[in-house]
């Protein structure tokens, strides 16, 4: 089963609940975190990766504890006006989200392989990628 | 027999539109099918383009005289400052300026959101721009200080003019040093583990004439998506060619143009304002150059493939901050367009920093401009200094 990306964002009473242990131990799902942060105001940001079946009741328990999810999908997109289609990002991508296809040397964003690591925002010449919250 | 032709004769048979004009990529497949001599025979014109980012590129501005009139000493266009010691409401704003009080590289590496280029996009993008300025006050000009948005439409003039563009070939950047290090060829990751370059290859204008044998002053080039003109010889221009370990020559390396437009003409899809991490602001132009094929040895250069264009590997963290001569080795524009390379053993995943893409759309435009016959082929009243001028760049001795 492919793993679904997802972003959770908690406020400060949440910051400090075992939550990724009731998903493990509860639903029996498989957690990769890819980047988390929690913020001087204990407000905190997590991506994570789910895999396992019962992946949609573990963000319905999620939900139900108040915490935002939303497909990772929406957390980086390229601005196609603005991109030039350079390619400067496709050696920065870990995951080739953003790769060259050749030979066209057209610049594609699969935007299903990006994991939100924000190489490519510090890396566009032209600041084409832009983070959605 | 082998053709000669004309810029008036070219220009006739564009005039009666009936000149044959291919882009780059379609003569290298013209060539490859019917050979050099019979394509010589046909085709009248061949387009470039290339679409990087180009420091050296800045725009005069006339911005009209306020009532009642001031003499400006200085000036800021977005927060940029632009240099006003030209005329009372005349200036020049550079691509590479930032805005006073930018924290630039105080906070490693900064990130330069906005500079010079970015405020030329501005204007070409008829985003209305805050003009402030300040004198110390005339007689014939009272006025102490004006402070205005401005749009392209409404000044007087703004004329593009880029003092060293299209460089002809340049290095393909790489690291071997342990830490990323953040350079105008963007980030480069330690231990060789990138690399970037910087040219559209085949496509690229001064790659396809190395002799300067048509390119001079007052020819007619796209520029920013309108019609500029080379001017001159760009700064830094030192023509000559790339060799190998051997000594043999490869293909031209060291020309650049200085090139002039009339940036009303001009569309923010091919001016647009840049910022490198770490390093600094400029702005990426798109520049075409139509090359008359007046014979078969000018095809000959125009149609070179990648895979006979080659690129100097040079370390970006010791060798060209030290102003250090020698290289790690040549590639092809055929090997850094496949996106790997091979340096010193080891395979290095290569990314341009130029859009090919755009450099074809570029040569496509120019190629329908010249069909039409809306563009016609500017006779160079001056070529270009070549290689046999043996130009080559001084070092500033520090005494």
């Amino acid at each position: 089963m492919a793993p679904e990306k997802i972003v959770l964002r908690f406020g400060a009473e949440k910051a400090d609940k075992p939550l990724i242990y009731r998903l493990v131990k509860d639903y029996d799902l498989i957690i990769n975190i890819i980047k988390a942060s929690i913020n001087p105001h204990k407000e905190g940001t997590m991506v994570v990766e789910l895999t396992g079946e019962r992946s949609r009741e573990g963000i319905e328990f999620l939900r139900s504890q108040g915490i935002t999810v939303h497909p990772l999908t929406q957390e980086i997109a390229r601005n196609d006006e603005r991109c030039t289609r350079c390619g400067a990002c496709t050696v920065h991508c870990p995951t080739s989200a953003l790769y060259m296809e050749r030979p066209s040397m057209d610049v594609k964003f699969n935007s299903d392989e990006c994991i939100v690591c924000l190489s490519c925002v510090k890396v566009c010449p032209v600041k084409a990628m832009e983070v959605r919250i | 027999m082998s053709v000669e032709r004309t810029y008036k004769e070219i220009n006739a048979r564009i005039k009666a539109g009936k000149a044959v004009v291919l882009t780059v990529e379609e003569v290298i497949d013209r060539v490859r099918e019917k050979g050099l001599a019979r394509t010589a025979r046909e085709v009248d014109v061949v387009t470039t383009g290339t679409f990087s980012p180009m420091c050296s590129s800045g725009v005069f501005l006339n911005f009209g005289h306020t009532r009642p009139r001031i003499r400006i000493s200085k000036a800021w266009l977005n927060g940029v400052p632009a240099y006003a010691g030209i005329a009372a409401v005349d200036a020049f704003l550079g691509a590479t300026e930032l805005p006073e009080g930018d924290p630039a590289n105080s906070d490693y590496p900064g990130e330069f959101r906005y500079g010079g280029g970015h405020v030329i996009e501005d204007l070409v993008a008829r985003r209305p721009v805050r003009l402030k300025a300040i004198s110390y006050g005339t007689d014939c000009y009272p006025r102490r200080e004006v402070e205005t948005n401005i749009t392209l439409d409404e000044i007087n003039e703004a004329i593009l003019f880029n003092p060293r563009n299209c460089y002809q070939n340049y290095n393909c950047a790489v690291n071997l040093s342990d830490r990323t290090i953040y350079t105008y060829m963007g980030i480069l990751k330690p231990r060789l583990e990138n690399a970037h370059y910087s040219t559209a290859g085949q496509l690229s204008p001064l790659l396809k004439d190395p002799g300067f044998k048509t390119i001079g002053i007052g020819t007619r080039i796209f520029l920013g998506g309108g019609t500029g003109y080379v001017v001159w010889n760009g700064t830094q221009h030192f023509p000559g060619a790339l060799k190998d370990e051997n000594g043999r020559e490869l293909c031209g390396a060291g020309g650049t143009l200085a090139v002039l437009g009339d940036l009303k003409q001009m569309e923010a899809r091919w001016l647009v304002g840049t910022s490198f991490r770490g390093y600094g602001a400029t702005l990426t132009v798109g520049v075409g150059v139509p090359i008359p094929i007046l014979n078969e040895e000018v095809l000959e250069y125009a149609a070179k493939p990648d895979e006979e264009l080659y690129a100097p590997v040079v370390d970006y963290s010791d060798c060209y901050p030290n102003a250090r001569p020698g290289n790690l080795g040549i590639v092809s524009y055929a090997q850094l367009k496949s996106g790997q390379i091979r340096v010193m053993g080891k395979d290095v995943p290569a990314a341009p920093l130029s859009s090919y893409s755009r450099a074809r759309e570029i040569a496509s435009i120019l190629k329908t401009w010249i069909e039409k016959g809306d563009f016609l082929l500017g006779e160079p009243s001056q070529l270009l200094p070549g290689p046999e001028a043996r130009l080559c760049g001084k070092f500033l001795n520090v005494k």
